[in-house]
Formats: structure tokens, sequence, C-alpha cells
């Protein structure tokens, strides 16, 4: 594969922490990405004319390279996020309310959050620990014994159908960030970047995909349309990296903070392209970027759905590792972020159709 | 009883490694065993083995029969200190008919697979198993996180009965190849898909049937017998002949379909049996949803003891069985 010069260096600066604390604040649960949708269309107003939003609410983008011969890949983020649903009034402020996604109910107690389009301000509450016994204390919660309250004036503000999410704002913490729906708008950050700054040598199909934390939903429309030679999922997987409580080694950490980009080999949803595996670590290792295995397990990502479309499309994962997934507040390293954009920066710039070839191993 | 040549080719595939994902050894055998008697031959973007046989002609249709070519394996997630590697399962595993048994990497590495101390009364699960390959250590260890193992087990002529492990679905490749070769004259176009992916979704399948974007589609695959002591109730049995699926819990094959296997089975006078399977799926559901929908049905090998290491089935309702998809493939389809 031919090596081009790599004339862009990503950095976390002022300018991108800013775009990254607006995509994490947003509230953007699964099924009204509109918010997020909207922060795309600001970002890459330059691509007015080649960007649309398909039915399901996709923000699909055009950007064709100007070699000979290129490589039509598909990348995807998600813009969605795990949150909450109002589905019935109590009264004096309160609401009943269903999880959009994978939230464990133990997150949920105390949580402040968000609710509706207005962002009014609302908390999960439980009886406060001078009145609780403690059998109630050593049973955890389940979400239809917990209810949002928005006050008696918010009430009046929000409906049954509302969507809700944690009331966090993006932190910088030293090395490391601290924010809600880190999973995905790291991907989403980072895909705005990529096609801001895109190689000549490939065509790049970017799908900004709503519905990915219900099922995989909108990447399943998104890679139909685009029909790409090649699809990439970027997310963020959970990084189970504290030590055993036992002293034991720990065998199932999933992924490491500081450990670089999370390539999957294999997860619930996709068994990786051997291929594309190689790329990738053979793109780090030579650029001196950090990488590590995603531990194959369970889980999915959008490039469950790509691989799959019309007749079929290699396809792979890539992943900035995060503690505390799915929560009101996730962490994750700058420096992972960074060589993450790093890495697909550079596996992209050195892409051509020879990636497509047969290989003895695959 | 089975011909030689149905025999080696049986014994060939089960003993080639190929876990879903890594299908590159058994596609290239069964690719050996095929390319001078196709048409065309080509391996689409996941790896599904694609080979036509003959042109559309006069009452002819284009029909996909997919049989897969991938079987259930291991994945390694983790090699600790001491060199011991742990696992998720491709496919349908059972910590049971792991116990004890031997793998075979892609890259020649073998191993056995030891388990933990358990409880009384305690349940193995495949979190308290482990691989081990002889290493000492972490860096003596020949293998490492992503590398993918098969179960290995010889093929075992019994006679009238045939073991072997990925009986499922190299079974049905097998009776596959020999239809393949058996038609010389056919006014259909056949696309014989050698599937992947098969036992993690039938993900090689949906893929193969866009892009073939057949008129009918019959996978070949194993069904479980309901004839061992104590096991399931269900009426097929080993010996009495091929299963033509009528239901599996992936989907319900077309009566249509069904009905043409019948009497194909009852112009030849060949014994059969009607499956109906209540869990699983096949190929068959796959394709039968492709772009506006497509007839589809499924020719079952009766097969004991699935997704162990030893899985069984009979020489006679092989051989049947190649007769039954030649006969249904070699003359014009009215369905």
């Amino acid at each position: 594969m031919t090596k081009k010069i790599n004339t862009y260096t990503p950095e976390l600066g002022e300018q991108e922490l800013d775009l990254l604390s607006r995509l994490s604040n947003a509230m953007s649960v699964s099924g009204d990405e509109q918010e997020v949708r909207a922060i795309v269309y600001e970002e890459l107003a330059e691509f007015k004319g080649n960007m649309h939003t398909d039915a399901m609410g996709n923000v699909l983008v055009t950007r064709e390279g100007s070699d000979d011969d290129r490589l039509r890949v598909m990348l995807a983020a998600h813009m969605d996020e795990v949150g909450m649903m109002l589905t019935k009034e109590d009264g004096d402020g309160l609401f009943e309310f269903v999880v959009i996604g994978g939230v464990d109910p133990r997150q949920l107690v105390g949580k402040p959050v968000i609710v509706g389009r207005d962002h009014v301000p609302g908390v999960i509450g439980a009886k406060a620990i001078h009145l609780t016994t403690k059998e109630e204390r050593a049973n955890a919660l389940k979400v239809n014994n917990l209810r949002i309250d928005v006050g008696l004036g918010g009430s009046k503000l929000v409906e049954i159908g509302d969507r809700a999410t944690f009331d966090t704002k993006l932190t910088v913490l030293g090395p490391s960030l601290r924010g809600k729906a880190l999973d995905d708008r790291l991907g989403v950050f980072n895909l705005i970047q990529l096609l801001k700054n895109a190689p000549e040598n490939i065509d790049l199909l970017a799908a900004f995909t709503v519905q990915e934390e219900l099922g995989l939903r909108g990447a399943r429309t998104a890679a139909y349309y685009f029909n790409p030679d090649i699809g990439i999922a970027m997310d963020s997987t959970p990084a189970n990296d504290l030590p055993d409580f036992d002293g034991e080694e720990n065998t199932s950490h999933n992924t490491r903070l500081d450990d670089g980009p999370a390539i999957y080999l294999m997860d619930g949803a996709t068994i990786g392209d051997r291929r594309l595996i190689k790329w990738l670590t053979e793109t780090a290792d030579s650029e001196g970027i950090p990488w590590q295995y995603r531990q194959p397990g369970k889980g999915g990502t959008d490039a469950g759905e790509i691989h799959k479309t019309h007749a079929g499309v290699p396809a792979v994962s890539v992943s900035v590792p995060q503690r505390y997934l799915h929560s009101a507040a996730g962490l994750v390293r700058i420096d992972d972020v960074v060589n993450t954009l790093k890495l697909m920066h550079a596996a992209l710039s050195r892409l051509d159709k020879s990636i497509l070839n047969p290989q003895e191993n695959t | 009883m089975a011909t030689n040549s149905l025999l080696n080719t049986l014994q060939m595939l089960v003993e080639t490694p190929g876990p879903s994902g890594s299908e590159h050894l058994i596609r290239s055998k069964v690719e050996e065993e095929i390319r001078d008697h196709v048409d065309e031959l080509y391996t689409d973007a996941l790896g599904n083995l694609i080979a036509r046989k003959g042109s559309l002609g006069e009452g002819g249709k284009r029909v996909m029969v997919s049989a897969h070519v991938d079987e259930i394996g291991l994945m390694i997630t983790h090699v600790d200190d001491n060199g011991f590697a742990r696992f998720i399962p491709i496919g349908g595993v059972s910590p049971l008919t792991c116990l004890g048994g031997r793998v075979l990497f892609m890259n020649g590495t073998q191993g056995v697979i030891g388990i933990e101390r358990l409880e009384p009364n305690e349940q193995p699960t495949l979190a308290k198993l482990f691989i081990d390959t002889g290493a000492v250590s972490k860096q003596d260890s020949q293998i490492g996180v992503g590398d993918v193992c098969g179960f290995e087990r010889p093929f075992m002529n019994l006679g009238k009965r045939l073991v072997a492990k990925s009986m499922d679905d190299r079974a049905a490749a097998a009776v596959a190849i020999e239809a393949l070769k058996a038609i010389h004259e056919t006014p259909n176009e056949i696309y014989f898909v050698f599937s992947v992916q098969e036992e993690v979704g039938l993900r090689g399948a949906i893929t193969a049937a866009y892009g073939v974007d057949p008129q009918v589609g019959i996978a070949v695959d194993v069904t479980r017998t309901g004839d061992t002591p104590k096991g399931v109730k269900m009426e097929v049995a080993l010996g009495n002949g091929p299963a033509i699926k009528v239901r599996d819990s992936s989907f319900i094959a077309d009566p249509r379909v069904v009905n043409w296997m019948v009497e194909e089975a009852k112009s030849q006078g060949l014994p059969y049996q009607m499956e109906v399977l209540e869990a699983g799926g096949t190929d068959g559901a796959a394709i039968q949803r492709t772009r506006a929908g497509v007839p589809a049905g499924c020719l079952s090998i009766p097969c004991r003891y699935i997704h162990t290491p030893s899985e069984m089935v009979d020489a006679d309702d092989l051989q049947q069985c190649v007769s039954l998809l030649t006969g249904l493939l070699a003359k014009a389809i009215e369905i």
C-alpha cells in the first residue's frame, strides 16, 4: 500500500475541546437526535450539498477524494445516547419513566437529569437514608420504583414521551475527560475531524447514525445507502481495568485506559475482517501509535449492520476505551481520544484497493 | 451405502478446521474440490465461496443452494502470566462438551481444555474454563488474543454411521459438492454457496443471497433427531432418509418448496421424513428474507449430538440427500 505524507496532526486544543463539550453536553437520546444533528450540520457547513439527513435521521456526508481509483470507505459514529423517556405523570411534578438503551437501574438513583428539548432540570430521587430500613438499603431500586421529579413548575414544561438524560457537563480532569454520552460523541467528534482533514486517496462516506443503542438501527439504512467497499464503526467501549478484588489477574478488562485505540476482533454482532484488523495494527505500529485489542466478547457496534448490507462489506470497529459507560459520567483519557484520531487518519491515508485482495490467512 | 467419493469428500471436509470468521482453509479445500466442475467461481466480500453451474434455460430458475462451511469454535480473550488462555465461544458451544476436549488453532497450535475447581453441584460455565497449550508462561505461549481454534477429533467410520466434529455443516457441504459434480445438464442457473458465519447468525447467507438474487433457495443443513434414549421428542430419526424441513425457529419453509422436495423424493422412491424443529435456524431464513423475498426451504440431514465434537450421521441418509438434491436441481423447477 502506498504511504502518504501525513500533514495533519490531531490535537485537542481549545477549539476542539469546545466542540467536544457541546457534543457531550447535548441531549440526543435514541430516536430524538436533533441536538447533535444540529451541531454536526453547523460544524460541517462546508459540506453542504454533499450532506443530507435520511428517513431515519442519520446524517450522511460524502467527501470525495481527488486521487484516481479511490476506495469508498464508510465511517460510522452514532449520535444517539442511552437515556430515559417519560411515560406517565403521577402529579406533584413526578413522572414515571422507562430507560432507552442499556442503563443499569442502579446507576439512576440520586442523579440530576434534564428533560425534554428545553432541558428542564429534574432529579431521580429516592427516600432519604434517614427513613430507609436495612432491607431497603440492601436491595437496588428498580426503574418502576423510581420517578423523575421536575418540581411543580417543571411539570408544565415537559410531557409524556419527552426524553431525559443525565445533567452532566464535560469536565477536564488533568489528562482525562469526564462527561456523559462520550459513547459515542467521541466518535462523532473524531469523524468530524476526519471529514475536515480527509485524505485524497479515498472517498470518505461519513454516517452520523441514529438509534445505535436500540440495535444498530440507523446504521442499517445508512450502510444500504452508501453500499461502501469497506466500513469502520468508530465507537467507545468499556475499560474494566481496575484491579480484581481478590488480587487475581484481571482476565476480563475488555480494554484499558492509556493503551490507545481499541481494535475489535469479534463482538456479538461482528467478526472483524482480518485484512482490516491487520491494516489498522500495522499502521499503528509503523506510526508509533499505541493500540490494543478490545477483548473478544459481547456487545455490538454499527459494524454489525454495515458488514451485512448488500452483497457484504468487510468491516471492523475501533473504539476509545472508557470507564463507566452508560452512566451519568464516563471517564476517558485525552491521549486515547487523540491517538484514535491519529490512527484513523494515518490508516485512511495509506489505504488503497489492495486491501480487498484475498489473503492467505483471511 | 455412501459412495467412496462421498466418504472421501466428507472426511477431507470434517478434518479441516474452520470456525466462523476463519474459513480460509476450508474454503480453499472446497475450491480445490469443485474448481473443475463449475462454470464460475468467486469469493464475495464476507468470504462466501460461490460456484455457478449452468445457465438459465427453458423453464429454468436461478437457484441458490447454501451449505455453510463454518463450524463452532473458540476465540482467545486473554493469556495469563502462566500461559493459560481464556476464551469465548464462536457460535453455540456448551461447557459440558468442552471438558477434556482438545483444540486445534488455525496457526497449528494444539491444546486441551481445563476447568477451575467447582463448588459441589456447581454447573460449569465457559468462564470457568481455560485452554492449556502446554506453554509455561505468557511469553512462551504460541497463541494470543484473537487466535481462533476448532475442536479436534478425527473422522470415524462406524459402517452405517459416520462420526466427526463439524458434521454440522460439512456433511451438507459434502452433499452439495457431490450433487454439483453429478449434475451435467440443467436448465437452471445454480449457485452453490459455501457460506460463512452461519453459526454466529446466518451472516454469510444474508450477503450471498443478496448478491445471487435467487428465484428459489435451498439450504442444506443438519437437523437434530428424536431417536436417542430419553432425548427430545421429535419425529426425525437417523437412517429414515432425508428430512424435509417444514419449520424451525428461524423460518417457515415455503410450502411450495416443501412440496417440491416431497414430490421429488416420491418420484425417486427415496425415503424421506418431515422435519418440524422447535429451535434452531438455517441459511434458508436468510435467503427467504433477502431483497423482496424468495421462496426458500431446507433439505436436512438427520444428525445426533449436534454441536458436540462427535456429531453422528447415517451414511444412507447422506447418499439419499445427494440423490434428492441432484434430482431437484437437474430439471426445470415448477413451484
